[in-house]
């Protein structure tokens, strides 16, 4: 993240590969790591913790998408499609055999895993536009079997209640304890997204982005690393959908239809393709600007309109400049939030020498 | 340059928020806090542009008269626009706030929320939405329908069938039309138990999402299965679908009964107005139209402020609805406070005050709900109107029916888990 990279001399392979070659990253790491596992959920109230949930939530879904779209380059529009397919696996397995969470949180993923490389796949043979619509089919097709295959959904309500983690003798309800608890899987995520990149497979899902003829000729398996690809991302998605299950208390399918799919895309989009931080940065900006939108409208709206109007107007208004920003983010830099946050980066590296 | 623009944003942003974030008093200045979510821009805002106004001018028509046994009441609004998580994150800033009761607005928002509700032992509402089972009160404690759920509903849609069929439905081919999701199917499993007791013939007709093709299903009906009487059961812009179809294949609508969802102005001007929909059924749990003393109140207000009443107000079907749940949170909160001499109120006593609601009326506004500990629909009662030369007018007074269909049915979802 913020770190400087004079007299950096490497000496053995390991340091060149660490994933945080220079000591002021490390301590940037470790600062970050005391941040968010001690002051924030020590000292704030439980409200923001449960904004920090839901943002949480949205990391691990998006970095799942952001190694399929991002740097696979296999366009998916079936995303919440497989946070549900994970829920469900979930949800039933608590009810009907009492298993314990991460069993549970294991199985979801895995059937997403599952479900995911065979809506992917056509990717075998089309690409681009005719590949998102093809997994835009795979969303419908889960979202129906879900809604009407009551031994799946539990009932025409198609929601299955399902009981609180526990760890031991403690069971995590409250939302201090539900932050501890995602965050866990949050690093997890991050870590294994930045290895798994840095591994064969990971190289073998960039070059296939690049360039996938030019991939196959030097070697790479397309028909396994593409199914891999996509397996990798529903596992982070049915992982996804797990911890939201948990988060809430519930299974329920109208919470994983299209739109959460249109909303992780853009999440990916705004935050920077192919890359973690752009994952983190797009989850938190889609989660938190609405949120930080109604404040400031709540702040300065009541200068010049009267309560009633103003309640009206929040919304509205709060659309438009949810669409404004993000069209203006993309606009001052195409490539998302982490290319914006690069270029102030290397501003200060070299500052206040310009040149 | 753009960069420092983009900075430059975030820091307003940020500025804001950090002024409002900071603690509000409410509590401590003495007023009761309520939260309310709202749908003002998602797919239902043609409920929610009217409902919540209707919420808010009672509650400021409850204030301008002095408040609920000396305290003022404050309506905290977030609009979700029909999304989980930021229903979740509204849910918790109410939470923070201090409020004491809950309009949750949406059926996958009052199962998202349901747990946190039990959890924080906070009372919310989900009138005429959420799930039909919640109506057991020893099963979902802080949840309360406070209206006919879609259970009551389809038992009373059947009953109203009958009376129109002559008394008795033996032999009658009856169909229903429902949206194609986990609400639009609920009361299906009611509807097939009164069948097979009244001995009618029942086929359902599902509307995939987001139902504005029907006109297969609505053939089938009018021309195939020949049903002698349609009970519809659609949402958002369906509704006004469904009257232009079955307008167009020449199926009488004075033989269509719709649930509550179907049955607002907007729904009628939708399908072309009301001279277009002349016979059509509806089915309400608050009452319709202009002439409530509490309306009347309404207007007094604002016209004392010199104010024009609000335009809202001529959508009578959603805004008294939305008039008839800030009445109960209200009524609720009187009881919790009645019962608290100190004025120090929590959730829990405002859930103790909503199973005191009876025979609150709000004159003919809200029907005479029971509201107990078992059970927080408080009765199922609703009431059916028809579009009769340009306005909705009145066909039966409050009732319920095949009470013991509902109350088993209700019974077998909480033995389930």
């Amino acid at each position: 993240m913020i770190q400087r990279e004079c007299g950096v001399l490497k000496t053995t392979y390991e340091a060149d590969m660490g994933l945080y070659p220079l000591p002021i990253a490390r301590w940037t790491v470790a600062a970050v790591a005391v941040l968010f596992f001690l002051v924030i959920p020590l000292t704030l109230h439980e409200y923001f913790l449960s904004v920090a949930n839901l943002v949480w939530i949205a990391i691990i879904g998006a970095l799942g998408l952001n190694i399929l779209v991002g740097y696979t380059g296999q366009v998916s529009i079936g995303h919440g499609a497989f946070m549900s397919v994970g829920a469900y696996t979930a949800a039933n397995l608590a009810n009907r055999l009492g298993s314990p969470w991460p069993v549970n949180l294991l199985a979801g993923g895995l059937m997403a895993a599952l479900i995911g490389a065979i809506v992917g796949i056509p990717s075998l043979r089309i690409k681009g536009l005719y590949l998102a619509i093809a997994t835009l089919a795979g969303q419908l097709i889960i979202e129906w079997t879900i809604n009407h295959v009551t031994f799946i959904s539990g009932g025409v309500q198609a929601s299955i209640e399902v009981a609180r983690p526990r760890l031991g003798p403690l069971v995590l309800s409250s939302q201090r304890e539900m932050y501890y608890f995602l965050l866990v899987f949050v690093v997890l995520a991050i870590v294994g997204t930045m290895n798994l990149m840095r591994t064969r497979v990971g190289r073998a899902f960039i070059a296939i982005r690049d360039h996938d003829i030019a991939a196959e000729i030097i070697g790479i398996n397309i028909f396994r690393y593409k199914l891999l690809a996509f397996a990798i991302s529903s596992f982070y998605a049915g992982v996804t959908g797990v911890l939201y299950t948990y988060f809430l208390g519930i299974a329920n399918y109208e919470q994983f239809q299209i739109g959460v799919s249109i909303d992780y895309l853009a999440m990916i989009i705004i935050g920077g393709l192919g890359s973690v931080l752009g994952s983190i940065f797009g989850a938190i900006f889609v989660t938190l600007l609405p949120i930080v939108i109604r404040y400031s409208m709540e702040a300065f709206g009541g200068i010049f309109f009267a309560p009633q109007t103003v309640l009206n107007l929040i919304p509205n208004l709060r659309l438009m400049m949810f669409g404004a920003l993000i069209i203006f983010f993309l606009i001052v830099e195409p490539e998302g939030l982490n290319r914006l946050w690069r270029n102030i980066r290397s501003y200060f590296r070299v500052w206040p020498f310009a040149y | 340059m753009r960069g420092i623009l983009a900075i430059a944003t975030a820091l307003v942003l940020a500025a804001g928020s950090l002024l409002t974030a900071a603690p509000s008093h409410a509590q401590s200045k003495g007023e009761v806090v309520i939260g309310v979510q709202c749908d003002r821009t998602g797919p239902t805002q043609i409920v929610g542009t009217v409902l919540c106004p209707g919420f808010h001018d009672y509650i400021a028509l409850v204030n301008s008269k002095g408040g609920v046994e000396g305290r003022q009441i404050k309506a905290l609004e977030i609009d979700h626009e029909y999304k989980v998580p930021p229903a979740v994150e509204s849910y918790e800033r109410h939470k923070k706030d201090g409020a004491v009761t809950m309009a949750v607005y949406g059926t996958p928002q009052i199962y998202a929320l349901a747990a946190k509700l039990t959890e924080d032992r906070i009372p919310g509402t989900s009138p005429g939405f959420g799930s039909a089972a919640a109506a057991d009160g020893i099963r979902y404690p802080y949840i309360f329908p406070i209206a006919a759920t879609y259970w009551s509903q389809g038992a009373a849609a059947v009953d109203f069938v009958k009376k129109q069929l002559g008394g008795s439905l033996k032999g009658k081919k009856i169909a229903f039309i429902f949206y194609d999701n986990p609400a639009g199917r609920e009361p299906i499993e009611v509807l097939e138990d009164i069948a097979a007791r009244e001995g009618f013939q029942l086929k359902t007709f599902a509307v995939p999402p987001p139902g504005v093709e029907m006109g297969a299903q609505v053939l089938d009906i009018a021309q195939r299965y020949k049903a002698d009487f349609v009970i519809g059961h659609l949402f958002g812009g369906a509704p006004s679908v469904s009257i232009k179809e079955f307008k167009r294949v020449g199926y009488p609508l004075k033989k269509f009964v719709s649930f509550v969802w179907g049955a607002g102005e907007a729904n009628i001007e939708g399908a072309g107005g009301f001279a277009v929909a002349e016979g059509y059924y509806v089915m309400q749990f608050a009452g319709v139209g202009p002439d409530y003393p509490v309306l009347n109140e309404i207007r007094e207000m604002y016209k004392k402020q010199g104010k024009p009443a609000p335009k809202e107000m001529a959508s009578t079907v959603f805004y008294n609805r939305g008039v008839l749940i800030a009445a109960l949170h209200v009524e609720a909160i009187r009881n919790a406070l009645k019962a608290k001499p100190d004025g120090k109120i929590t959730g829990e006593d405002a859930k103790k005050g909503f199973e005191k609601i009876s025979n609150f009326t709000l004159g003919g506004l809200v029907p005479p709900l029971k509201i107990t500990p078992n059970d927080h629909e408080g009765g199922g009662l609703v009431q059916i109107w028809q579009v009769k030369d340009g306005k909705f007018v009145k066909v039966t007074d409050w009732y319920a029916a095949y009470q013991d269909v509902v109350a088993k049915h209700i019974k077998e979802a909480g033995a389930k888990k």
